[in-house]
């Protein structure tokens, strides 16, 4: 039987006095995209926090490689980067500072960061604090986060919020290459989503 | 992707990025630096107007208020340590970084000294001065502060992972964080009344050593584990 | 060996063998207890320097001690829970605190009016262990608070399973630092280790208290745990068939 690169088996979650799934299985492989749907609330952010490692599970495991995530926390944390509902970037710092803390996280990457800027249209608001930046904007810079990255797997919360029409293509765009180049992505949304790739669904 | 260009980066360079970062935020927002500083200041004003100036009592009792002085304006900027970072979102960054987390917990550990433990040590002596305190046993002081306030942003920062995110923040983390401080409270000040009293004081300086010492190389694992905790 | 504490630690199994040992412990400590107590104010001599007031000892050395062992119970419960994830050790940890403190003040009560008549005042901050008994009351303190703040039980087993393994390490160091301290200032304490040569007569009744104080603690204990666990698993099927069952959860 061929592995697949991300799998889960029989994941059980509680939150609380509430089982938010059970029995969960999935499994995705080399340009594959798993979708997350469902409405607000059902527990989408809860299993991407919980395929980040973040949250422990009832039961069952994450693996990646064949192998859980739990023996291997920090190689498989070096292969994911997370775009989370908070920005996690820091308001009184300018776009350039906060990005190159972003990299210290992940000091693997060779990507170029001037051509991300440019790629996302945010090279003139190098020298801004994100607190004078839009909302938009302020997305914008938390995606050159995630091309800056340079890893595999993407885990991606509601990665449309805010942006105008441009930018929801942008981020398509962005998948799409993401995918064909070999990559994975995990991605929640709570509406419907049009990505030409091998998707996988799960409905929360 | 080249993969020669890919270097394995050195065990602390997530630890030198972390503490930069944070140096840089306390530049740009230097109220947070400054209001514990003013705060320690104000302690030891309000004791001489409670007891009286006079200059027997103020020797007497200097070594002690300081060192009060100086843990409470200690806990008073702990609570900040992750705060920020855990509603902007960045704690969650860090969690899933492929740095490792104790590392980056110290990382954070010792910037909150930098900006919070090494100004109380540094304008000690000033308000040493006014407790009449010799210069020599000043010396002393700063050497107790400087090692006490790196115990106890160590200790602070397991307290502070631990509330981090809880409504009742603040006032849990004195009653966690308190009776755990006391044992360098009590080594820190009575050290420097040894001193003052021109008694031998290095017993109380050693243990203050190594005790720091100890929560150097433990106390980055439990916050690390405290803050993968509270993060769930 | 592993299985049997698998088996051990599986909270309906625990539920009802708690039930049948908590007889086994309580009613051989509450007589020794009794022995003891009638012993020890009774039988026992007065002591050459301290007069009647000595007898204090009965309830204070065994309080004492459990204050400390049930710190000891809190400790290890939780470094048995964050390591190998039992559900069970963290509900000793939950059921161990506030016995724990109860005895801790319980040991500070009795300090306290022991030393009324030796040094003429209700508290002597000279005492260490005294001394150290207080800061043991503000780490349960602080422990209790901690789990009380934080709604999911998951979380706040684990968190206070921090807390506690950072503080019983932290209570070492508030034993040598305030014996230094005392050391220092000439304090004196009330009760001797070992001291010279105690009677026969005096040590049998406080041994018994002891022991007894230990068997009954054991008890109380575990029935908190059985409180805990059932609370804890109050959504489970075993729990609801046992409290429809005719017995009614015995």
């Amino acid at each position: 039987m061929l592995t697949a690169k991300l799998s889960a088996i029989d994941l059980t979650l509680l939150r609380g006095e509430r089982c938010l799934f059970e029995g969960l299985e999935f499994a995705l492989n080399h340009g594959e995209l798993l979708l997350l749907q469902g409405a607000n609330g059902s527990g989408k952010t809860s299993l991407m926090r919980v395929i980040a490692g973040m949250l422990s599970l009832e039961s069952g495991e994450i693996l990646w490689d064949g192998e859980p995530v739990s023996r291997q926390r920090q190689s498989f944390h070096g292969a994911l980067v997370w775009l989370a509902h908070q920005s996690g970037l820091k308001d009184d710092l300018t776009l350039v500072e906060n990005l190159r803390f972003e990299r210290a996280l992940r000091p693997q990457s060779s990507v170029e960061p001037e051509q991300v800027f440019v790629r996302l249209g945010i090279a003139r608001l190098k020298a801004l604090p994100l607190r004078s930046l839009s909302a938009g904007q302020q997305r914008r810079v938390a995606l050159a986060r995630i091309l800056l990255a340079d890893v595999p797997l993407w885990l991606l919360d509601e990665p449309f919020t805010n942006l105008d029409r441009d930018g929801r293509r942008l981020v398509t765009q962005l998948v799409e290459e993401h995918l064909a180049d070999g990559g994975l992505c995990v991605l929640a949304a709570h509406q419907d989503v049009e990505i030409s790739a091998t998707v996988k669904r799960i409905n929360l | 992707m080249n993969d020669s260009a890919r270097t394995q980066p050195g065990i602390f360079y997530g630890l030198v990025a972390i503490t930069r970062r944070d140096l840089l935020l306390a530049w740009k927002r230097p109220g947070d630096v400054l209001n514990p500083l003013f705060f320690f200041a104000m302690v030891c004003t309000l004791f001489p107007l409670a007891v009286g100036p006079s200059a027997e009592q103020l020797t007497f009792s200097g070594p002690g208020v300081l060192w009060v002085a100086a843990l409470l304006a200690t806990l008073l900027s702990l609570n900040s340590m992750f705060m920020g970072d855990h509603e902007d979102g960045s704690l969650d960054q860090v969690l899933v970084s492929s740095q490792p987390l104790p590392l980056l917990a110290l990382g954070k550990t010792l910037a909150h000294w930098i900006t919070s433990g090494l100004p109380l040590v540094l304008i000690s002596p000033l308000l040493a001065m006014t407790y009449h305190m010799p210069a020599d046993v000043v010396g002393v002081l700063m050497l107790t502060l400087l090692l006490g306030t790196i115990c106890l942003s160590l200790l602070g920062s397991i307290g502070a992972a631990l509330t981090v995110g809880l409504h009742r923040g603040t006032a849990l983390l004195s009653l966690l964080i308190l009776p755990l401080a006391m044992p360098v409270l009590l080594l820190g000040a009575n050290t420097v009344s040894l001193a003052a009293d021109n008694e031998m004081y290095s017993t109380g300086m050693w243990a203050l050593g190594a005790y720091a010492v100890a929560a150097l190389s433990l106390a980055p694992y439990a916050t690390a584990a405290a803050l993968r905790i509270s993060n769930e | 060996m592993w299985n049997f504490f698998k088996q051990l630690a599986s909270p309906p199994h625990f539920y009802r063998l708690a039930a049948t040992i908590i007889p086994w412990l309580a009613v051989p400590g509450l007589l020794l207890i009794a022995y003891g107590a009638y012993a020890g104010l009774f039988l026992a001599p007065e002591d050459y320097q301290q007069g009647d007031a000595y007898r204090i000892i009965y309830v204070h050395v065994p309080a004492a001690y459990l204050s400390m062992m049930a710190y000891m119970f809190m400790a290890l419960g939780g470094a048995i829970g964050l390591v190998w994830r039992m559900k069970l050790a963290h509900a000793v940890g939950a059921a161990a605190a506030p016995l724990g403190a109860a005895f801790t003040f319980l040991a500070l009560v009795t300090g306290s009016i022991w030393g009324r008549p030796m040094w003429g005042t209700w508290w002597e901050w000279g005492d260490p262990r005294l001394t150290s008994e207080l800061i043991l009351l503000f780490l349960y303190f602080g422990y209790m608070a901690l789990r009380s703040a934080i709604d999911d039980t998951a979380k706040a087993d684990k968190a206070s399973a921090v807390l506690a393994l950072v503080g019983v390490v932290n209570v070492v160091v508030v034993h040598f630092s305030v014996e230094w301290w005392s050391s220092l200032h000439q304090g004196q304490t009330l009760f001797k280790k070992g001291g010279p040569g105690m009677d026969a007569e005096m040590l049998y009744p406080l041994i018994a208290m002891i022991v007894g104080f230990t068997l009954v603690f054991g008890a109380l204990l575990a029935r908190r745990i059985r409180t805990e666990v059932l609370h804890r698993e109050r959504r489970t099927r075993w729990v609801r068939e046992m409290i429809l069952s005719p017995a009614g959860g015995r």
